[in-house]
């Protein structure tokens, strides 16, 4: 079964129809690239996926559980809603790291709230908050940050930045992560660094949807590329087959405009 | 009231001045620290609500904050002070009460603004990054939103209180006895330096509160944003 099904997905703001019937699904372990020109109803379509967003109708699946579905008529409570949050992480284009706070306690926060709600907590305090912060550090390294865990946000460069949201999003243990242009709010020495964080991910078999515009990485790092515009998925397919022989006119169009840039 | 000793060449000592002016110096340090109790928690409480999505209590909220700010403290103090005489016929006894009541009210009111800028003023994007790592709106909101509102508001919040001590003097429109009108007893004899020599006490508070918010800001000043 598939990790996430996005079924007949339509989302509206006002009279601005901006997803128009998304379906696609995800297999665990696979990277799924998204590209498409802007205001096509990305960023959208990632918020209905993370419940930042509400969908109007369709429904949403993350790892055998509804996140969202218009037919059940079935009201998810704030409760659900959240707990369904822990089952996906979220990158932004603009990382939205806490400023308060180092980046070690940037990537153990959330995990320490969460721990507090179980039952464990009580007795082994201690214990549950050093390996909390003990898998905070294992994934800082891995992400290259090891010698910045006393840092704080204010001193740290665009990619160190993105470094530590990628961490945080992944201390949270999601089965999927999605991305929103994680490389875009940076200058475009520091966008390699990022890139290598992804691939590396990739190469662990985490799931990860990539939201993006770095054609030449979307197709090196994805197992399947889907190509929207005006809140459809025009065309999808093998990263290859998508990127380097487009069959429809407006991917065509939205790869040549790209060259171009 | 204080008995006021003038010397038998019908002037005043300086030692005998300074203890008489602080003696009305504590009733605006008690106005002054009365009022920051109340009115702190009770502008967040009013912060709530005019920021509440509930609409009618966001607009009551929002109109009484309106009426607060745009009359004057000294009518405010007027108004508690004797409209429950004229209404009931139960005159307020306690005249300091009666002034700490305007104050909490009115500053409450300031305080509230400022409250509300500056939780207004943290970007959309915490609160999101909060939502998809699955914290409730009550961890947001005090294990996130709170400090950084808190870095925002320390510099106004440091002007509202420094506006505060040089207001408490406004209580002596009710006659609470505080630093001048204890002065103006000297000035009705007389004697005018001691009107003056008051300003050293507002000069010395204020002075001891900007060193204070200084150091309160600087201790915030670890991180930025
Ligand atoms: N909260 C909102 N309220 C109203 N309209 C919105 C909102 N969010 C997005 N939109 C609209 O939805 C449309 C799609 O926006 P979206 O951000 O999903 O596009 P995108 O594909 O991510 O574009 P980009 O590549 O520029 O990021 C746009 O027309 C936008 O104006
Ligand atoms: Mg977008």
């Amino acid at each position: 079964m598939a990790i996430l099904e996005v079924r007949k997905l339509y989302k509206s703001f006002g009279s601005n129809n901006v997803l128009k019937g998304i379906d696609f699904d995800l297999e665990e372990g696979k990277v799924l690239s998204i590209i498409g020109s802007s205001g096509s109803g990305k960023t959208t379509l990632l918020r209905c996926i993370t419940s930042l967003e509400t969908a109007d109708k369709g429904s949403i699946t993350v790892n055998g559980k509804m996140v969202f579905d218009d037919e059940n008529h079935h009201k998810l409570t704030k409760e659900e809603i959240r707990k369904n949050r822990l089952s996906v992480g979220l990158v932004f284009q603009d990382f939205h790291l806490f400023p308060q706070y180092t980046v070690l306690k940037n990537v153990t926060l959330a995990c320490e709230l969460q721990a507090k709600k179980d039952p464990q907590w009580k007795q082994n305090k201690k214990q549950i908050l050093a390996d909390i912060e003990e898998n905070a550090k294992t994934i800082l390294a891995k992400v290259g940050l090891s010698e910045k865990l006393n840092a704080y946000p204010c001193e740290l460069s665009g990619g160190q930045k993105q470094r530590v949201s990628i961490a945080r999003a992944l201390a949270m243990n999601p089965s999927i992560l999605f991305f929103d242009e994680p490389t875009s709010a940076l200058d475009p020495e520091l966008t390699g660094e990022i890139l290598k964080v992804i691939r590396d991910l990739a190469a662990a078999k985490m799931t990860m949807v990539i939201v993006t515009h770095e054609m030449a990485f979307a197709r090196d790092v994805s197992d399947h590329v889907i190509f929207m515009d005006g809140g459809v998925i025009v065309e999808e397919g093998d990263p290859e087959q998508v990127i380097n022989n487009p069959q429809q006119e407006r991917t065509k169009h939205f790869l040549s405009r790209f060259q171009e840039k | 009231m204080t008995i006021f000793m003038l010397n038998a060449a019908g002037t005043v000592s300086f030692w005998t001045a300074t203890k008489t002016l602080a003696e009305g110096w504590l009733e605006n340090c008690t106005l002054f620290a009365l009022t920051l109790v109340f009115a702190l928690p009770l502008g967040l409480i009013i912060t709530f609500g005019s920021m509440s999505k509930f609409k009618p209590l966001s607009y009551l909220t929002r109109t009484f904050v309106w009426i607060i700010r745009g009359t004057p403290l000294m009518l405010q103090l007027m108004v508690v002070f004797y409209v429950p005489g004229l209404l009931f016929e139960t005159p307020f006894k306690n005249r300091m009460l009666a002034a700490l009541i305007a104050f909490v009210i009115n500053y409450a009111a300031y305080f509230s603004e400022i409250y509300r800028g500056g939780i207004e003023s943290i970007p959309k994007g915490q609160y999101e990054a909060c939502q998809v790592l699955g914290m409730t709106k009550s961890q947001t909101f005090f294990k996130v939103i709170l400090m950084q509102v808190v870095k925002r508001v320390v510099p106004p919040m440091g002007n509202e209180i420094i506006t505060l001590v040089k207001d408490t003097s406004l209580a002596r429109i009710i006659a609470v006895a505080e630093i001048l009108m204890t002065a103006e007893i000297y000035t009705a004899k007389g004697i005018i330096w001691p009107l003056f020599y008051t300003a050293v006490y507002f000069l010395a508070f204020c002075g001891i509160l900007t060193l204070l918010f200084g150091f309160i800001e600087k201790k915030l000043d670890y991180y930025k944003g």
